[in-house]
């Protein structure tokens, strides 16, 4: 039996109850026999062999040896195709290795494979990939549950026991609603924590990497390893990254944690706001001191990113055009016609649809009415945390409205998907660091989440109470 | 009114304004690290940011910064602090990001100006209304194929400044003049080389007519234009287009314009509904530029010698006047190989303003004829400097002195050399040049006769032919005094 901690399997490794190719081979198999979920874009055997093989040459020692790692398929990787789950970039292999994975394998990971997500990150429920939907592991042989998303894949890969980690990636949920709806843990770090330099990019004032693992541990293992300064990306924080680890700490006790009102929406599921009570009488039991907050502009906040992401998206996206990589429509006669007909049969409709949106919320007369209003109400919402967070030090919220919802379900109604990022977005806007663990179930024994969101480049803090919690949760 | 231009019903103002794009003088682009060198292998010069490969961010070139505001400073304008760069949106094939990254609202630079000076002594001060900071494009190749068109994105990304002007421009003179102080600057500065045939230098032109007094008229865009001598014949031709519209009752379309060298023609290549809406807003892979005053500073003490500066220095120390200091200081080449020749010699102190017409019409009408530039001549400054010294100390003739140029050219000696090599050393020896004058009167007894009886305009003849006895080297004033003597004891 292979634990679910990479704590522990890195101490079965260095006992050499196991060995690299022993643990990698056991999860091969396990992924084989998982093909069904559709979890992954790239998956191809000899891959993770020889990179096991490679590893077997090494004597140095790694933090992270021989664990076996899922990649979003987001992230652009020298040894495996990256296809942002698009048909525009089906057959596209980088020559180069994103900055995250990168460290990863500096720090001795092997990957999997590549997960599947949502066109570009563009979505909920990982239903919007060219390659197919991703089956929630979590789902009843009868109704299959949508993993969430956008990185779905990656959630569903640790929840189905497929890797030990995964990376993923959040631009207003996309780590924490699939984390809440797979029963995993997902954070999503401040924004410049991990640099962007080579992920394929959704909204660059938006998007950041994380990680998703079976525990709070594990995730301050693999943020220590995806974190740190790039001069490549002009975004990038020059922070000393701490060492979470070492650091954690499950006592939090006269630490101060928010409540915001905002966060209590009429149509939340009792057992969403169930879950949240309980998880505040469990944490005022450990000597917390529970303070309610107020966020005032929490209403604005999804309206405000689903005009300010898209609009960086329209922009992002311009460069799948045929001309250099990628795909490229057969039916051309003009220039118009390839970037018209390689962008029309190359994006889904998702994408098709921000990309317009985006387009339009840009466009002269329309500039100041919609993206600079935005950009001012993001600030708003900015300076609500700051304010909030000189009363308080974490702020803890559900994750999401619901439990995995059933596949297909909300796919016809981009409105009610979009409101899945309610409790999400607005950290994102701000840039705040914010974790989802699995606390609790609803109705149907399937799992929610509840999210910490703490100070700016205070992951420690985050990570802290996180453990707390899930050290209660018994 | 000079300025004014006939129509066949009214005289018409040109009013112009110049978006001058200079390349930035810098080793690596203005996002990437790739090289800037022109004339490589196409796409051999060509980062994965350039490419705009998924993933791939922008990262500011610190030198370009610099190179922006050194300009600024030398175009007597005001460095902002504060400025964003934002993504201007098209698509284009050449174009790999499907933007440009470019400066809208908040410019690097703002407000400044420059002047340029006449022919006549007055002079005139162009306003600059900015200079941004912004990408260039990579080029597109229609000719290589007869079905296809090919991408190069070596110029992809390198990075250029838009100097706008005012719309204070009023003739193609002007035009041509406001571009060569803009470059002459640029080159002092050393901040774009300048050069326009491989494009480092191009300008869009912004051209409308008007009644003198009324209000601007509409006005279109000429694209891309990369030689004065286009720049002036575009106005001419657009100006000329716009009063035949105007003067049969039509109105100026608002159109963007594409000048054709070969025809000397401009053609509409959009209107204004077709306009691009380019869907500016501010870069989020980029954090706003913040320049600290100290920088600017720092920047400000290491401007060198600027034409401006120089040419009141001409003025002042050889008492040269305004225009022909201004032609000496309009490019750093020049001014260089005048200060390098009137300081070979003491003596040449004395003689600036021979010194600039040897330069300006006698060596600069000698590289025109054989294509070349200052910066390859084959006379030195030094060289140049010791041929107006045998002039001046009158070794040697002023006409003797353009041969020996020419050979200088040519053989790349000295003057000195050529000279004494040749025997062109000019004959001021009393004794010899009466010997030849006595030879040349008593050859022509019958042309002396006919001088004596009243032809004077004989005595030029005289002249000639004891020149041409003495192979020109005969001093011209010695030769005269005696000759007039001579033939005035005949009588």
């Amino acid at each position: 039996m292979i634990s679910k901690s990479i704590k522990k399997t890195l101490q079965s490794l260095e006992q050499k109850d196991i060995s690299i190719r022993e643990l990698n081979q056991e999860y091969i198999k396990k992924i084989k026999e998982k093909s069904n979920l559709n979890i992954f874009i790239h998956f191809e055997e000899q891959k993770i062999l020889d990179q096991v093989t490679e590893l077997e040459k090494d004597n140095s020692n790694k933090r992270l040896k021989g664990i076996p790692l899922a990649i979003k398929d987001l992230f652009c990787t020298k040894n495996m195709p990256t296809t942002a789950a698009s048909k525009i970039l089906e057959n596209f292999n980088p020559t180069y290795e994103s900055f995250v994975t990168q460290k990863l394998l500096d720090d001795g990971a092997i990957f999997v494979g590549k997960t599947n997500l949502d066109e570009f990150a563009m979505g909920s429920a990982t239903d919007t990939s060219y390659f197919g939907n991703t089956i929630n592991p979590l789902s009843a042989d009868d109704t299959p549950l949508a993993p969430g998303g956008s990185s779905g894949g990656s959630a569903a890969a640790v929840a189905a026991n497929l890797c030990l980690g995964a990376t993923g990636t959040d631009t207003g949920g996309s780590i924490r609603q699939p984390a809440s709806f797979c029963g995993v843990v997902g954070i999503k770090p401040t924004y410049g924590l991990c640099s962007r330099w080579g992920i394929a990019a959704f909204a660059s004032s938006l998007d950041q990497a994380g990680v998703f693992t079976h525990n709070v541990e594990d995730a301050s293992i693999l943020l220590e390893s995806s974190a740190g300064f790039d001069k490549r990306d002009s975004t990038s924080a020059n922070v000393k990254i701490p060492n979470y680890f070492e650091n954690l700490n499950d006592d939090i006790s006269g630490k101060t944690i928010g409540i915001p009102k905002e966060y209590s929406i009429d149509g939340t599921p009792e057992e969403v706001s169930q879950i949240w009570e309980d998880a505040i009488k469990v944490l005022e039991k450990k000597g917390v001191k529970i303070k309610n907050i107020s966020l005032p502009h929490t209403k604005y906040a999804l309206p405000t990113y689903y005009i300010i992401a898209p609009a960086e998206a329209s922009s992002n996206l311009a460069r799948y055009d045929g001309v250099k990589y990628g795909y490229r429509s057969k039916e051309i006669n003009s220039l118009d016609e390839m970037y018209e007909n390689t962008r029309g049969q190359g994006f889904g409709k998702e994408v098709k649809r921000r990309i317009l949106i985006g387009t339009y919320v840009l466009s002269a007369g329309y500039y100041d009415a919609y993206y600079l209003k935005a950009q001012k109400v993001r600030k708003l919402i900015a300076n609500d945390f700051n304010e909030a967070f000189k009363e308080c030090d974490l702020i803890v919220t559900p994750t999401a409205p619901s439990a995995a919802f059933p596949l297909h379900q909300e796919q016809d109604d981009p409105i009610k998907m979009y409101l899945n990022d309610v409790f999400t977005v607005p950290a994102s806007l701000a840039g705040l660091p914010g974790i989802s663990i699995p606390y609790g179930k609803d109705k149907n024994n399937l799992p929610l989440g509840i999210q910490i969101l703490g100070k700016h480049f205070d992951e420690q803090q985050v990570l802290n109470g996180a453990l707390s919690l899930e050290r209660s949760n018994g | 009114m000079d300025n004014l231009i006939k129509g066949d019903k009214h005289y018409w103002e040109m009013v112009i304004g110049l978006e001058v794009h200079a390349q930035v003088k810098s080793n690596s682009k203005l996002f990437s690290s790739s090289s800037t060198k022109f004339g490589s292998s196409p796409n051999s010069q060509v980062s994965l940011v350039d490419a705009a490969m998924p993933g791939m961010l922008p990262v500011i070139n610190k030198y370009c910064v610099e190179q922006a505001v050194k300009t600024g400073i030398g175009l007597n304008a005001k460095i902002n602090n504060y400025s964003v760069f934002d993504r201007k949106n098209y698509f284009y094939a050449d174009l790999p990001q499907g933007y440009q990254i470019s400066q809208y609202k908040y410019p690097i630079v703002g407000e400044g100006k420059v002047t340029i000076d006449f022919k006549d002594g007055t002079s005139k001060d162009i306003r600059i209304v900015r200079l941004h900071l912004e990408q260039d494009a990579g080029k597109s190749l229609h000719d290589q194929n007869p079905s296809k068109t090919y991408v190069d994105l070596n110029r992809s990304g390198v990075a250029l400044m838009e100097i706008v002007s005012e719309p204070d421009i009023r003739t193609p003179e002007e035009a041509g003049m406001y571009i060569s102080k803009i470059r002459s600057i640029l080159m002092y500065l050393d901040t774009c080389d300048g050069n326009m045939q491989e494009g480092s230098l191009r300008a869009d032109v912004n051209i409308s007519v008007r009644k003198p007094g009324e209000e601007y008229g509409t006005r279109c865009e000429i694209k891309n234009l990369n030689s004065i001598k286009f720049i002036k014949q575009a106005i001419n031709y657009e100006a000329k287009r716009q009063i035949e519209i105007l003067e049969s009752g039509g109105t100026i379309e608002q159109n963007t314009m594409l000048f054709n060298t070969a025809t000397g023609k401009t053609r509409p290549m959009r209107n204004k509904e077709e306009a691009h809406d380019y869907r500016y807003f501010p870069d989020p892979d980029l954090l706003p530029l913040k320049i600290p005053e100290d920088d600017i500073k720092l920047i400000q003490s290491s401007i060198p010698e600027l034409p401006d500066d120089l040419k009141n220095k001409f003025i002042e120390t050889f008492k040269l006047s305004n225009y022909d200091a201004s032609v000496l200081t309009a490019e750093k080449q020049t001014s260089d190989y005048f200060n390098d020749a009137i300081n070979s010699d003491p003596d040449l102190k004395n003689f600036p303003k021979i010194i600039v017409n040897w330069i300006t019409s006698e060596l600069f009408s000698l590289l025109n004829k054989n294509n070349l530039d200052l910066k390859n001549s084959p006379v030195s400054a030094k060289n140049l400097g010791q041929l107006v010294k045998l002039i001046t100390s009158n070794e040697i003739s002023g006409k003797i002195g353009k041969d020996v140029l020419e050979e200088m050219f040519t053989s790349r000696k000295s003057a000195r050399e050529i000279v004494n090599e040749k025997g062109l050393k000019q004959v001021t020896d009393q004794g010899e040049i009466e010997k030849v004058i006595e030879k040349v009167i008593s050859e022509n007894s019958k042309m002396v006769q006919e001088y004596l009886g009243g032809k004077d305009k004989l005595l030029g003849f005289f002249v000639g032919q004891a020149m041409k006895e003495t192979k020109g080297k005969a001093n011209p004033k010695i030769l005269n005094d005696i000759l007039k003597s001579k033939l005035i004891k005949k009588n």
